[in-house]
């Protein structure tokens, strides 16, 4: 099946390369769905429809929704500062945006505790100003998602803003367009596809995110548990057949939603004329 | 850029293309305070947490026999994964940018799938295969062979969450390269292996020590897929961001932050050691 090109190794390659990704990840996989089809239906509707798994549902795809979302518009402002405008030490700034890609999620885990804690540097002064509690409450769930969702957003918009071509501005504001009619309908259309990804990557991290939230969020059951959590809990009481279907539905809802994010995408770009 | 248009435009009318002055200071300062808030103080907070008791709560901690173990088996896990990762990314890079064959984006999808599964599924897997109620649970058992609460069970969930770090970085730069060059040296009578060593290599040296980097710090760095296979068994199955959460949950503050310091300087070193690769490649591929 390969071309007929003079190139060798393809079949040593490719059999290694299957093998490989058959040990270590389609297989293990599989396990997961063998697993779930081991319960009857009825069984494992009865597993999801417990108000504790279905609370933590609510808080794993709530404060990943929320938290994304302000990723999002965070990370939209950085990307467009560090693309636009020249200031010192922007060169430092570019490269601390990866630095929750680079930062093990356990020590994110306990220094963002220690930050938002009642008694840590901004937790404190929120709680003295607003009367708002952080670290310990769903509101911590939140901030934690939004470090580690940070750099999936300003790293999908910023090749774009660097492609994107500044005569298209000049052509709208030389046909008197104000600045911001030029952003609203010009530049915003073109770098909407890329936001949405940013947004999607940011929010499928964060509903699977561990580490760096058990810490910070308090881990109540019905209020500050995730999914993930409730997974290990499952697993610690030896119930394999709880956290497989809690897994398993964890799993297709982020495929799902990921999947319904590329058909949005594919819409926006085909109304902004891009296909 | 307008000052050589031949049509000069007025000054004020320019101004409409950038941005007013004022909403440029805003969103550099929003931007710094965003940096600072979310990225820099954490940073800090590290090392300030970590030497809160002084130098010596510090070094007592990080020479502590449990932490000593841990860092071992960090070292040793990644150890065996990164070069494990880093030949299968090559092999799979080889394959799909040298190669047309059918069914090459879903084995590229497939590829990129450890990225989108929750660390937590990583490791729950295993554990349905290996685990005491598991598949091949009672035979390893039986063969007193230890995988789960043991070192391979903590290998095996690495291998997953690493899976894609080196063919994801190797695959788009080798299609960009091309095979112009290899196929000139194997048409004048280069074997296999010395063009992948003579040309090949030489040409994605940077791409390839960019994933083998991310790879190792992901390795270094693991927590939710390895908590899950590794039983948290001190000073025998504890990595250092498993010992970082005991000393945490034990009220250890000083010794999960120095734990935690060591973690961060390691993201530190590779955030700068991956600005200096991206650097390189471009330079490469420009010439």
């Amino acid at each position: 099946m390969s071309q007929s090109n003079i190139m060798p190794g393809f079949r040593p390659a490719i059999g290694f390369t299957l093998f490989y990704l058959a040990l270590i990840v389609l297989i293990p996989l599989s396990a997961m769905l063998l697993k779930t089809f081991q319960l009857s239906l009825d069984e494992y509707w009865a597993i999801l429809t417990n108000p504790r798994v279905l609370a933590s549902f609510r808080v794993s795809f709530g404060s990943a929704l929320i938290a994304a979302a302000f990723s999002g518009i965070f990370g939209f402002i950085i990307a467009w500062t560090l693309v636009r405008y020249p200031f010192p030490g922007k060169k430092v700034f570019d490269a601390l945006i990866d630095l929750p890609f680079a930062l093990p999620t356990a020590v994110a885990g306990i220094v963002l505790a220690a930050i938002y804690e009642p008694k840590g540097w901004i937790g404190k002064l929120v709680m003295e100003a607003f009367g708002i509690q952080i670290a310990y409450k769903p509101l911590g769930i939140v901030f934690a998602l939004i470090f580690i969702g940070l750099p999936f957003v300003v790293r999908t918009i910023e090749p774009v803003l660097q492609e994107f071509d500044k005569a298209m501005e000049e052509a709208a504001a030389s046909l008197g367009a104000t600045r911001l009619q030029t952003f609203i309908k010009v530049i915003l259309p073109n770098i909407l596809p890329a936001a949405i990804t940013g947004f999607a990557l940011a929010f499928a991290r964060g509903v699977g995110e561990y580490g760096s939230v058990i810490f910070i969020a308090g881990n109540m059951p019905y209020v500050s548990e995730i999914v993930p959590l409730l997974i290990i809990t499952k697993l610690e009481q030896y119930d394999y057949a709880g956290a497989t279907a809690i897994g398993l539905t964890m799993l297709l809802l982020s495929f799902l939603l990921l999947l319904s994010v590329n058909g949005l995408q594919w819409w926006v770009r085909r109304r902004s004329g891009q296909l | 850029m307008n000052t050589i248009s031949p049509v000069m435009p007025s000054r004020t009318k320019s101004l409409t293309i950038g941005d007013a002055d004022w909403v440029r200071y805003a969103l550099v300062v929003l931007t710094l305070a965003i940096i600072g808030v979310f990225l820099i103080l954490p940073l800090a907070t590290v090392l300030i947490e970590a030497f809160a008791k002084g130098w010596t709560a510090y070094a007592s901690s990080l020479t502590h026999p449990d932490t000593v173990a841990a860092i071992k088996l960090t070292l040793l896990t990644a150890a065996i994964t990164v070069p494990l990762t880093t030949v299968f990314g090559v092999s799979a890079a080889w394959a799909i940018a040298r190669f047309e064959f059918r069914g090459k984006s879903l084995l590229i999808t497939l590829i990129d799938l450890p990225f989108s599964v929750s660390p937590v599924i990583a490791g729950l897997i295993y554990v349905l295969i290996f685990g005491a109620q598991g598949w091949f649970g009672s035979w390893f058992s039986d063969h007193d062979i230890k995988i789960i609460f043991a070192v391979p069970g903590i290998v095996l969930a690495t291998l997953f969450v690493t899976f894609p770090f080196v063919a994801r970085e190797l695959i788009p730069l080798m299609q960009e390269i091309g095979h112009e060059e290899e196929e000139a040296a194997l048409s004048l009578g280069a074997s296999g292996w010395q063009t992948f060593f003579k040309i090949t290599l030489p040409n994605i040296k940077w791409g390839l020590l960019y994933g083998v980097l991310l790879c190792n710090a992901r390795a270094m760095g693991e927590f939710g897929a390895v908590s899950v296979v590794s039983g948290h068994i001190r000073g025998l199955t504890n990595t250092l961001p498993l010992h970082i959460e005991v000393s945490y949950n034990e009220y250890d503050f000083v010794g999960a932050f120095a734990s935690a310091s060591l973690l961060a300087g390691l993201a530190v070193v590779t955030l700068v050691v991956k600005t200096f690769l991206e650097w390189k490649q471009k330079q490469d591929l420009k010439a």
